[in-house]
């Protein structure tokens, strides 16, 4: 599909969706929005994304992102979505690790470093720090012995 | 005239003197601490411990080109039993402190540590103000020798190795380098 296609495919199944452009088609959604919309890119043999990327996650400040990073071996067409989390306080989204596989050490990353929550996640702990961490990435994290603020 | 049996040492390093007696045979008079410190420095047995770049050096500074062998160096151990000295060879995080503490505490007396290039010095260059790196590998084990660059060219470790032979030959202050008899 080209851009405009998958435009046009995207809006028939979210209406919330919203679109830019750079080097690829970016479609952004409210977070309520991930779960049944990337069952459907998966699902549908029109779009057929079978290739998750990337995931990985944004602190906007005053909210979070999670982007996917997605494509389709099929057809060829590579896209991101971007899931916008509101809520910075309570920031959780649902998983897609049941959709895509490869999500699954993502999320657990993502979770790890922003703290988001992904609901469903087979097995959600801290991938890399431990559990005493904070959330290093969040805009907001401070640690007064080993980082300087300037 | 020189007899077989001391063209095999270093003259210069060996200390103790090689007296020969008339019609073969030779003694050594040397004290044990200098004999021992000498032995050991000139066979001081790396721990294989390469966390990041400073690693693609170090691996640089054994193969044929620098070649460490030369100086006594050349049987990297890959436990911290069978080690002398650990070459701390990259960027240490918080999560391989306890790593890097525990292949020190297994190594077995006399022990040596090598801090190589900027992260082991102070935290690096590139992730000083990180919440993941140590700054400075000395907030956790004993430093020896530091060797200052990002990272080290091969012959500024040679020169570290050789500053570390010196030092143990010298007995140096730390108590762990005296013998304890």
């Amino acid at each position: 599909m080209t851009n405009e296609e998958l435009k046009a495919f995207i809006s028939a199944h979210t209406p919330e969706v919203t679109f830019e452009e750079t080097q690829f088609l970016n479609a952004i959604i409210p977070s309520e929005k991930i779960y049944p919309l990337a069952k459907y890119l998966r699902e549908n043999p029109d779009a057929d994304i079978d290739y998750l990327i990337c995931l990985s996650g944004v602190d906007w400040k005053d909210h979070f992102m999670v982007v996917y990073h997605m494509t389709s071996r099929k057809h060829k067409h590579t896209f991101v979505l971007k899931a916008k989390i509101a809520d910075r306080n309570n920031a959780e989204i649902h998983t897609v690790c049941d959709i895509w596989r490869t999500a699954e050490f993502h999320e657990r990353e993502v979770y790890d470093l922003f703290g988001i929550k992904f609901i469903n996640h087979p097995d959600l702990r801290r991938l890399f720090l431990d559990d005493t961490w904070g959330f290093p990435l969040r805009k907001d994290y401070t640690d007064d012995i080993t980082i300087v603020s300037l | 005239m020189e007899t077989p049996a001391t063209a095999k040492f270093d003259v210069k390093s060996f200390p103790g003197k090689v007296t020969h007696m008339p019609g073969g045979g030779s003694f050594v008079v040397t004290s044990i601490d200098k004999m021992v410190n000498w032995s050991r420095s000139n066979s001081l047995w790396p721990l294989v411990f390469g966390t990041s770049c400073c690693a693609i050096e170090m691996m640089s500074a054994a193969s044929a080109k620098y070649d460490w062998s030369r100086f006594g160096f050349e049987v990297a151990r890959a436990t911290p039993r069978q080690a002398d000295v650990i070459i701390c060879a990259g960027t240490i995080v918080y999560k391989m402190a306890p790593v890097l503490k525990r292949l020190y505490d297994q190594m077995a007396d006399p022990k040596y540590v090598i801090a190589m290039g900027a992260c082991t010095i102070s935290g690096g260059p590139f992730f000083y103000n990180s919440y993941s790196v140590v700054k400075g590998i000395d907030h956790v084990v004993p430093v020896d020798v530091y060797i200052a660059g990002c990272p080290p060219r091969p012959e500024a470790l040679l020169h570290a190795l050789i500053t570390l032979q010196k030092k143990i030959q010298e007995g140096g202050p730390r108590e762990k380098i005296n013998i304890g008899f």
